[in-house]
């Protein structure tokens, strides 16, 4: 019922006050680079001598940035939900529901407000691309952003999904936890999905998070067709199109229900 | 103030109600609220003061009834109404992690304020709430007093035609109480606006042009505090004697009115007080130790309409727990 103008005040205005917040609370912006990194350096060093190289000039630390990158994105995105809970706990949202502002708008403006927030943290993460050993050019970034942004929007739904039934900041905390190890683990963040085990290959390709990592592991690495890094469902190995399709899909499934869930609260 | 102006009401309440599952939180309520009145809803915690104030916000939908505000449908019109009002509620909405101005910034992009309106609205507000020192500062360094104040400043801020006001002095010092009542009325005299407020202090609610007493959900008495008091049977007049009964017996007498005796006095309530008291001492057989002349209250306003004290009401029981629970549990879904 509300018109484009309407969803788009309300977009940008919530995204605004995301990002106030982001700037406002460094200790954020720091862990939310920090805890990937740990991952990187710790793994990389532990395993990397250990794995050698997985493909043709990739050695596993090189395989294993592209997925920290999206792992990044996932802990930045599934914030929106953090934020909503938070707001409703603080009493914000209640300044939220009573200002003119379109449904569609607010669940937007947390999601690009996500989106944004994740950017910045992928191009801090960049800085340490030439140290790993994986080069950068501008076509590279030009093809990771828009990844990003569809992966990060797709991963806010979810979160504020979660978040509209959830009525506290701790038990929400909690859910996260539980829900981000395997969403990663079985990612193919750590190992090439399609050498893994079959029953671990099936759990893999059922969670929409490894469609993600390969998209974003294929702007770093090439084409999979090459090392037999990628993904492949039904006899096909999935291309960047193909994945970005399926996470878009899921993204705008994701982002309808955390509408409907977020109207449905009136 | 009000009444003489042909305008439309700004608040027109029709037969609201709202449940809450088998609890009648707000039954079959009407009103009315002329624009640049200050209208109050007193009664107890519990009384479905804030149900009713959520409904004519659109935060909650009510069961049965309409309502509209500045001529808008607060079911079918929601978007309007929101333009319409400023609400401050009970509990702080502030993101403490902003800054004043911060929070102003936002309030003002949601309800799409221009640039040069907002910078001029948000100096001036912050001067007159006497926070222009320190709109720099998060606001979770603020006071309670100036959380509050910061609020009514945002509630102001995209000129509301009703300011919404829940319990606005609540858990605040009796100075910063006046503080604030002396800007709204500023306010009201300046911009002509409409205030809405709830409240459960006496002094609070004889601040406004007419108040509607509520208990247990439903309207028992409308209109402004000097008509209430005036409803309750006029002035209280306390008179010291040293034979109590044979003075009762005297009044009963003479004037036909019925006196009641506590300890060493007898008391009855009369119509115009003042004029009645000289004629009264002149010819009252019985010698007068002491005498006093009290208008009644709100408090005795209330005491006659639901024959409680509003301060015994905070404390009722179970069924009281259950509003409160069930408010908060619909609270906590917005």
């Amino acid at each position: 019922m509300s018109g484009l103008a309407e969803i788009w005040r309300g977009t940008w205005v919530i995204a605004y006050r995301e990002l106030l917040r982001f700037v406002n609370e460094r200790s954020r912006l720091i862990s939310s680079v920090l805890q990937p990194m740990i991952f990187l350096v710790v793994f990389g060093a532990g395993f990397g001598n250990v794995i050698g190289n997985l493909g043709p000039n990739i050695n596993f630390v090189q395989f294993m940035y592209p997925g920290i990158i999206a792992m990044g994105v996932l802990t930045s995105s599934l914030f929106a939900g953090v934020s909503v809970v938070w707001d409703r706990e603080f009493g914000f949202l209640k300044e939220v529901m009573v200002a003119p502002l379109a449904r569609t708008g607010i669940v937007l403006g947390k999601a690009l407000g996500a989106a944004v927030v994740a950017l910045v943290q992928v191009v801090l993460m960049l800085v340490v691309a030439p140290i790993v050993g994986v080069s950068l050019d501008v076509g590279l970034v030009v093809r990771l952003i828009p990844i990003v942004v569809i992966l990060s929007i797709a991963l806010s739904g979810f979160g504020i999904l979660l978040a509209s039934f959830m009525r506290s900041q701790q038990g929400f905390q909690l859910l996260i936890q539980v829900l981000i190890f395997p969403l990663i683990f079985l990612a193919g963040v750590f190992f090439p999905v399609d050498q893994a085990p079959d029953w671990l290959q099936v759990l893999s390709k059922i969670n929409p998070m490894t469609y993600g990592v390969d998209a974003i592991r294929q702007v770093f690495l090439g084409s999979p067709a090459s090392g037999g890094l990628g993904v492949e469902i039904f006899g096909t190995v999935m291309s960047i199109g193909q994945e970005v399709l399926i996470v878009g899909v899921l993204g705008a499934v994701l982002i309808s229900l955390a509408v409907w869930a977020f109207r449905r609260q009136e | 103030m009000s009444t003489s102006s042909p305008t439309r009401a700004v608040i027109e309440v029709d037969g609201l109600s709202k449940s809450f599952g088998k609890l009648e939180a707000v039954k079959d309520v009407h009103f009315e609220v002329q624009p640049g009145e200050v209208f109050g809803f007193l009664g107890p915690n519990g009384a479905g003061k804030t149900t009713t104030i959520n409904m004519l916000c659109t935060l909650l939908t009510p069961t049965a009834g309409r309502a509209s505000v500045n001529g808008f449908d607060v079911v079918r019109e929601r978007a309007d109404v929101r333009r319409s009002i400023g609400l401050v509620f009970q509990q702080p909405t502030l993101d403490e992690y902003l800054s004043a101005d911060q929070n102003l910034r936002f309030h003002a992009y949601a309800y799409g304020l221009p640039g040069d309106v907002r910078e001029r609205r948000m100096n001036e507000l912050m001067e007159m709430v006497d926070l222009a020192d320190r709109r720099k500062g998060p606001v979770r360094t603020y006071s309670g007093g100036m959380k509050r104040r910061l609020e009514i400043a945002r509630g102001l801020l995209h000129h509301p035609k009703v300011l919404f006001l829940d319990e606005p002095t609540l858990g605040l010092d009796p100075q910063t109480r006046r503080h604030i009542w002396n800007y709204l009325y500023a306010l009201r005299d300046r911009e002509g606006l409409t205030i809405f407020m709830t409240t459960h202090y006496m002094d609070e609610a004889e601040g406004c042009d007419r108040i509607a007493v509520i208990d247990h959900g439903s309207i028992v008495g409308l209109g402004s505090p000097e008509t209430l008091k005036h409803d309750v049977g006029g002035d209280l007049i306390t008179v010291g004697t040293d034979d109590v009964s044979a003075a009762a017996a005297e009044i009963k007498d003479r004037y036909q009115l019925e006196a009641s005796i506590r300890d060493s006095t007898v008391s009855f309530h009369v119509e115009g007080g003042e004029r009645f008291l000289p004629e009264f001492v002149r010819s009252f057989r019985r010698p007068i130790e002491s005498i006093g002349l009290r208008r009644p209250t709100l408090d005795d306003v209330f005491l006659h309409l639901t024959g409680r004290e509003i301060r015994d009401s905070e404390l009722d029981g179970q069924e009281q727990l259950l509003a409160g629970m069930s408010q908060w549990r619909q609270g906590r879904r917005m």
